[in-house]
C-alpha cells in the first residue's frame, strides 16, 4: 500500500465508524478536541485499525500516546513498515 | 391511595401505527392494522408465525451518535418517545438534572438483535478481539432507562422493572407510587422492546402465536375472537411524563389524565398460564387503591393478546367483576403485542379515549368466542361519556397489573 492509500483507509474507517465529516479530518486535528471522540471511541478506534489493517495494537504503548490524526497515520505507517 | 395526585402531562410514542400520540389515536380511531409479514422469520427453521408489527419510518441518525452508540433499536425507541414526552408536558431542560425528574423504563431483555450479532461473531474463532464499547451497553437490562438518563442528564432515580407484557405497566405503577409518596416530582416512564425471530419463537414453541393469518396480516391478531390464533409480536416505545399534579400546575402543564389506582401481583398457579382468581384479585386490588368499585369504572382496556388461554380467562375474570355493564375492548388487534411497551403504548390510547370521549373497539374481533361472552365487547367504537378507565396487563412469569386511570379537567 502507498502511503497515500493508507491514510485514505484509516481516514475512511474511521470516519465510517465515528461519523465524522471528511472535511475536518486534517492531520492536525486533534481527536477529542476536534474530532469528538472519548475515551471509549478510543478503544473502538483500535478495533477498527486491527481491522482494517489485519494487525494487533492494543497493547501498544504507542497508541496511547496518539492525539491527532497525523499521529494515527504515522503509526500506523511505522507499524506497517515493521512488518514489510 | 396516592398521597400526591399524580397527573400524566405528556405522552411519546413510537410503534407500528406511527410515530406519536397523535399519529397512534388517529389510527385506532381509523381501525388501521400495524401488523404485516415479516420476511426475515421466514429464514427461521421451524418457525411457523411470519406476522409482526413493526416500527416504520424511525430516524435514529436524529439521536447524536455519542448516545446512540450504546443504544440498539429498543433504547432508540425510548429515546424518541422520551423526547416526545418531555416536549409535550413542556417540562424544563433545566430542571432535567434538578433531581427531581427520574427514569423508570423497562425491556423484556437487553437487545437480542445485538447479543444476536455478538455471539455470531464470537463463535468463529472464540475471540473478543472484535468487541466493541457499546456492546455490554445494549445487552444490559437497564439499557433503555440508562441510554435515556444519560441522554438527556435526568439525574433522579432510574428504575429498569422487566416484567414481559406487564413491564410498562409496573414502570407507570412504580412511578405513581414514588410520586405520590414524594420521592420524585415527575418520572419518565414505560416501556420499550425491538422484534426479534426469538421473541416471536418464545411464543410459537408454546403455541400461542399467530399461525393461520400469515397471508393476511391485517386479519391478526384477533382478540376474544372465536378464529383467534394466538399472538402477533411487534415493538415500540411508550413513554408518558408523570408528574405530581402540584408541579404540574406549578408549571402550568396541561394535564392528559390522573393516574388514580394502581396494582401488580404474582400470579403463582403456573410460570405461563393465567388464573382468573388471580386476575380478579389484581383489578380488585387497583380498584381499592383508586378508592372506587367495579360500578365506577367507564371502560376497561383489557390486555386481550388474542390467546385462547389468555382471552378465556381475562373475560372471564371481567365478568366476575363487571358482568355486562361495562364497555371492554382489546388494542392488540390494531397494534398486535408490543411486549414491553404495550401498556404505555395502550395507556396512550387509553388517554386518547378520555380525551376524545370515544371507545375504541377491538380490531378483528368479528365473532366472540362463546367462551369470552358475558362481557360488553366493544366491536365498533363507541362515543360516549367516559371518565375512568382500567387497564390491564398480564404477563408471562405470572407477573399481573392493572391501572386506573380518570380524566381531568384544566382549569
Amino acid at each position: 500500500m502507498t502511503k497515500e492509500e493508507v491514510i485514505e483507509l484509516i481516514d475512511s474507517s474511521l470516519a465510517e465508524e465515528f461519523e465524522l465529516d471528511r472535511a475536518d479530518m486534517t492531520p492536525e486535528a486533534n481527536l477529542y478536541e476536534d474530532l469528538g471522540l472519548d475515551s471509549l471511541d478510543t478503544v473502538d478506534m483500535v478495533i477498527v485499525l486491527e481491522g482494517a489493517f489485519d494487525f494487533k495494537i492494543r497493547e501498544e504503548e504507542a497508541v496511547r500516546a496518539i492525539r491527532t490524526l497525523a499521529d494515527i497515520h504515522n503509526f500506523v505507517m511505522h507499524k506497517i513498515e515493521q512488518h514489510s | 391511595m396516592s398521597l400526591n395526585s399524580v397527573v400524566i402531562t405528556g405522552i411519546g410514542i413510537v410503534s407500528p401505527l406511527g410515530n406519536n400520540y397523535s399519529q397512534l389515536f388517529e389510527a385506532l380511531q381509523a381501525s388501521r392494522s400495524g401488523v404485516r409479514e415479516l420476511p426475515a422469520l421466514a429464514q427461521v427453521g421451524g418457525l411457523r408465525s411470519r406476522l409482526a408489527a413493526t416500527v416504520n419510518d424511525v430516524d435514529p441518525k436524529q439521536i447524536p451518535r455519542k448516545f446512540r452508540r450504546s443504544m440498539s433499536n429498543m433504547s432508540i425507541y425510548a429515546y424518541l418517545a422520551s423526547q416526545q414526552a418531555l416536549q409535550m408536558a413542556g417540562y424544563p431542560d433545566n430542571q432535567l438534572d434538578s433531581g427531581d425528574l427520574g427514569v423508570f423504563i423497562g425491556s423484556t431483555l437487553g437487545s437480542t438483535t445485538t447479543s444476536e450479532n455478538f455471539f455470531h461473531d464470537y463463535f468463529t474463532d472464540y475471540s473478543l478481539e472484535r468487541m466493541k464499547t457499546g456492546l455490554f451497553f445494549q445487552l444490559m437490562g437497564h439499557s433503555c432507562a440508562a441510554n435515556v438518563a444519560q441522554s438527556f442528564g435526568i439525574t433522579g432515580r432510574v428504575l429498569s422493572p422487566s416484567a414481559a407484557c406487564a413491564t410498562s405497566s409496573q414502570a407507570v405503577g412504580y412511578a405513581y407510587e414514588q410520586i405520590g409518596m414524594g420521592r420524585q416530582k415527575a418520572i419518565l416512564c414505560g416501556g420499550a422492546d425491538e422484534v426479534h425471530p426469538l421473541t416471536v419463537a418464545t411464543f410459537d414453541i408454546m403455541h400461542a402465536a399467530s399461525t393461520h393469518f400469515n397471508q393476511q396480516p391485517s386479519l391478526s391478531p384477533r382478540p376474544f375472537d372465536r378464529q383467534r390464533d394466538g399472538v402477533v409480536c411487534g415493538e415500540g416505545g411508550g413513554i408518558l411524563l408523570l408528574e405530581s399534579e402540584a408541579s404540574a400546575k406549578e408549571r402550568g402543564a396541561e394535564i392528559l389524565a390522573e393516574v388514580i389506582g394502581f396494582s401488580t401481583t404474582s400470579d403463582i398457579s403456573s410460570i405461563a398460564s393465567p388464573d382468573i382468581d388471580a386476575m380478579v384479585k389484581c383489578m380488585r386490588l387497583a380498584l381499592k387503591d383508586a378508592g372506587l368499585t367495579a360500578a365506577d369504572i367507564d371502560y376497561v382496556n383489557a390486555h386481550g393478546t388474542g390467546t385462547e388461554q389468555g382471552d378465556i380467562a381475562e373475560a372471564k375474570a371481567i365478568q366476575q367483576l363487571f358482568a355486562d355493564r361495562t364497555p371492554v375492548s382489546s388494542l392488540k388487534g390494531h397494534l398486535g403485542h408490543t411486549m414491553a411497551a404495550s401498556g404505555t403504548i395502550e395507556l396512550a390510547g387509553c388517554v386518547g379515549m378520555l380525551q376524545q370521549q370515544q371507545l375504541i373497539a377491538t380490531r378483528n374481533l368479528e365473532q366472540i368466542d362463546e367462551r369470552c361472552s358475558g362481557i360488553d365487547h366493544l366491536q365498533q367504537h363507541r362515543a360516549q361519556p367516559v371518565k375512568t378507565i382500567l387497564k390491564n396487563n398480564f404477563a408471562m412469569g405470572g407477573i399481573n397489573a392493572t391501572i386506573i386511570l380518570r380524566s381531568y379537567l384544566n382549569d
